[in-house]
């Protein structure tokens, strides 16, 4: 199979997971659709690898991943005491740094 | 010998300033103090004068350095007098009428509860002329200069409880402060172009004084140099454009009026410009400007002179009008210095002694200045009448007396200007000034003197000062004619034997003229027309102008309120309108001048930085908007901006 297509369906993920990130207000969906922006952009990577006949992006894929476990954890624990302090999810609500 | 010259200056000033530190215990014997101090000097003045006589003509300049002043680099100022023929002419002037107008002030200030401190401050005028005429620089010179301006300020305005005599101390001070700068201006180009202002070396640098040949300096630096003298000479001798505060400065005391702004101060022009005579030598366009202002100063002054109801002001229009004369004189180079000095010295006495005289009216009259209210005086102060009937006689130039062989000399030389028209402009202009100084001064006598008694009652001035004449004499006191002390009568009759003598024997074997040959150099006039031809016709309208003056105010009555006049005769009773034009033309434009300034600042300038500050402020506002607190709208911001730095580096690929 052309690993052009992987990158389309790539792109298709990315695209998807931004407007994602866009659109919608509560901090967990933002938060998943970070995740699939990151794995789109795996996916993406490892095609590259395989087009290229090199490991250099499949390395790059698993320092994403590691990047991402960390970024969930932190992630997480903001969303958490976010949704304690105000009793919501909403990103918008959480808008106080401003002029 | 040369050590005393610092003398001259140091006990005048010693008498300034204990006088006017040493407080109200000084009250008492002030006065005497401060007559000492002025006699001093004279003698000191005197003792010089005698030593320099005993050399010979070349070597009777001295000079003593006291101390560097400001020495800064290329930049020497220093401390350091020069007494040479021309300082010591002044010098002698300078401390022989202050010390007899010090005598008259202990008689004439006898009542005023300020004694001490007029007398302060009379040094302090004294001290501030000497350091102007003997100073060898002009730096010094410009310390005399601005010295003798607060001494005039001050004095004008001693009796400053009135508000006319603050006012007009005040306009005094401006008008001359634009004479000052003037002055200073001239230093300044003097410094760039000699770079050094010692009277030695920049009259030498000048080179035209003696060679006569193509001067190192250009003509045009001596112009600016000479234009900008004659504009410090119009502001301290009340010459046209900036004669408007000599009128007002007659607010002073009379003693001031015949000390400052009679007999010295004023003529400090004349000395300035004589002084530096080797630039205006070299600068004819220069001594054009001197001699047209003082041309037509010399007339402004004597119709001014008679349109005065008010004996102080005439006599001021006529002062304005004789330094004219010595203006005049001065522009004409080396053959008019020394004329013009000597008229400088027999006008001193002539002028200070009628001064005094009308202040010795006054004293008599309750203080009262106006002319129409005197009449027939002769017979109640006979000394005064005597005396100022010399001075009178001495100005109008009546023969044998000093204003005859002073002003005649002047206008011989006038008339010797040049072989056109213009030595004819010039020597017809003081010829018919001498037939209105005739007319005026004429006019000033009969009113005084002379016809009947018009004397109205007056409240008695001595209490206060200030108070202004009761509204048409209701409830004042009739005035008591009556001679004045001796103090002030003595001072009268040695100024009288003055413009008397003095003339005469300045030009006795032309002695005066060879004394000044060595400083001013000398040259023989040649008049348009012969000399003789020139002394008849002074005597023509001479004698004219007093026939006029004696068939308006001697054969008929005078009114005692004035009439109404000629449009002429209300434009000189209002100084020719000097200061409805000052008023129009600089008070006015000065305002509209400040006012569009206002204008254009707070419109274009501040326009342009307030709008800066508004337009950065406005921006801000809309770019703080960006950061509102939405985490979403920075994600599309940082969306927006990958794309586009992703298309960019695709496109720059692509080409």
């Amino acid at each position: 199979m052309n690993p052009v297509n992987y990158l389309y369906l790539a792109s298709l993920l990315f695209a998807i997971g931004a407007t994602g990130v866009l659109i919608r207000r509560n901090a967990i969906v933002v938060f998943m659709c970070i995740e699939l922006m990151l794995n789109a952009c795996n996916l993406a990577l490892v095609a590259f690898s395989r087009m290229h006949g090199n490991l250099d992006g499949q390395i790059i894929a698993f320092f994403t991943m590691v990047v991402a476990a960390a970024e969930v954890v932190v992630g997480l624990a903001i969303i958490v005491s976010l949704f304690r302090s105000r009793h919501s999810a909403s990103v918008d609500d959480a808008s106080l740094m401003k002029l | 010998m040369e050590n005393l010259i610092a003398l001259l200056v140091a006990a005048p000033l010693l008498g300034a300033v204990v006088l006017l530190c040493g407080g109200r215990r000084l009250d008492k014997a002030g006065h005497w103090l401060g007559t000492l101090l002025a006699l001093g000097s004279f003698v000191v003045g005197v003792v010089l004068f005698l030593d320099m006589l005993g050399r010979d003509g070349e070597d009777r300049a001295m000079h003593q350095h006291l101390f560097s002043w400001i020495p800064v680099g290329g930049f020497q100022a220093d401390v350091a007098f020069q007494l040479d023929q021309l300082s010591m002419t002044f010098v002698l002037l300078i401390t022989g009428v202050g010390s007899l107008i010090h005598i008259y002030s202990i008689g004439y200030m006898e009542h005023d509860e300020r004694r001490r401190r007029f007398f302060g401050y009379l040094n302090l005028f004294l001290a501030a002329m000497l350091i102007l005429v003997i100073a060898d620089n002009y730096l010094l010179l410009y310390v005399g200069w601005e010295g003798v301006g607060l001494a005039s300020y001050l004095l004008i305005g001693f009796w400053q409880h009135k508000p006319s005599a603050a006012t007009a101390a005040k306009k005094a001070f401006l008008v001359n402060r634009v004479g000052d700068m003037g002055l200073s201006i001239a230093i300044m180009l003097m410094f760039t172009t000699f770079g050094t202002f010692a009277f030695g070396d920049v009259l030498a640098a000048t080179g035209a004084e003696t060679s006569g040949a193509a001067a190192p300096v250009s003509e045009g630096k001596l112009t600016a140099i000479g234009l900008m003298l004659l504009l410090a000479a119009c502001g301290k001798s009340a010459q046209v454009p900036l004669q408007s505060w000599l009128g007002d400065a007659m607010e002073g005391p009379t003693p001031v009026s015949a000390l400052i702004h009679a007999a010295t101060m004023v003529t400090a022009g004349v000395y300035l410009i004589t002084r530096s005579g080797a630039i205006f030598n070299g600068a004819p366009d220069a001594q054009l400007a001197v001699v047209i202002v003082g041309a037509v100063t010399l007339l402004f002054g004597a119709i001014v002179g008679c349109a005065k109801d008010d004996i102080k002001k005439a006599l001021a229009g006529s002062t304005m009008s004789q330094i004219g004369y010595m203006i005049l004189a001065a522009g004409l180079g080396p053959i008019g210095y020394a004329f013009a000095i000597m008229h400088l010295v027999t006008h001193g006495f002539f002028k200070a002694g009628l001064f005094l005289g009308a202040g010795s009216v006054m004293h008599g009259m309750n203080d009262e200045v106006d002319m129409r209210k005197y009449g027939g005086l002769r017979k109640y102060m006979p000394v005064t009448f005597a005396t100022f009937g010399l001075g009178y006689l001495a100005i109008i130039g009546f023969p044998g007396l000093s204003g005859f062989w002073s002003k005649d000399k002047i206008i011989e030389a006038a008339f010797a200007y040049d072989d056109g028209i213009r030595g004819w402009i010039f020597g017809g202009v003081a010829l018919l000034g001498a037939g209105i100084t005739a007319f005026y001064m004429t006019r000033v006598m009969l009113m005084t003197f002379f016809g009947e008694k018009r004397w109205q009652p007056t409240p008695d001035p001595h209490k206060d000062p200030s108070a202004e004449p009761a509204a048409d004499g209701h409830g004042g006191e009739m005035p008591h004619p009556h001679e004045s002390p001796k103090s002030m009568t003595i001072p009268m009759i040695v100024l009288a034997f003055g413009s008397v003598f003095a003339g005469g024997l300045f030009s006795l074997n032309e002695s005066f003229v060879k004394w000044l040959e060595p400083v001013t150099a000398f040259e023989h006039p040649h008049p348009v027309i012969s000399v003789p031809a020139i002394t008849g016709a002074t005597m023509v309208v001479l004698v004219i102008g007093v026939a006029i003056a004696w068939f308006m105010y001697g054969k008929r009555p005078v009114p005692v309120t004035a009439p109404r006049g000629s449009l002429l005769t209300r434009a000189a009773r209002r100084d020719l309108l000097q200061d409805d034009f000052n008023h129009v033309v600089l008070v006015r434009g000065g305002e509209h001048l400040t006012r569009s300034l206002v204008y254009v600042d707070h419109t274009l300038v501040d326009g342009v930085v307030n709008g800066t500050a508004a337009s950065f402020g406005g921006l801000s506002g809309r770019l703080r908007k960006l950061q509102n607190g939405y985490a979403r709208s920075y994600a599309v911001s940082m969306l927006g901006g990958t794309a586009v730095l992703v298309a960019a580096t695709l496109l720059m690929r692509a080409v």
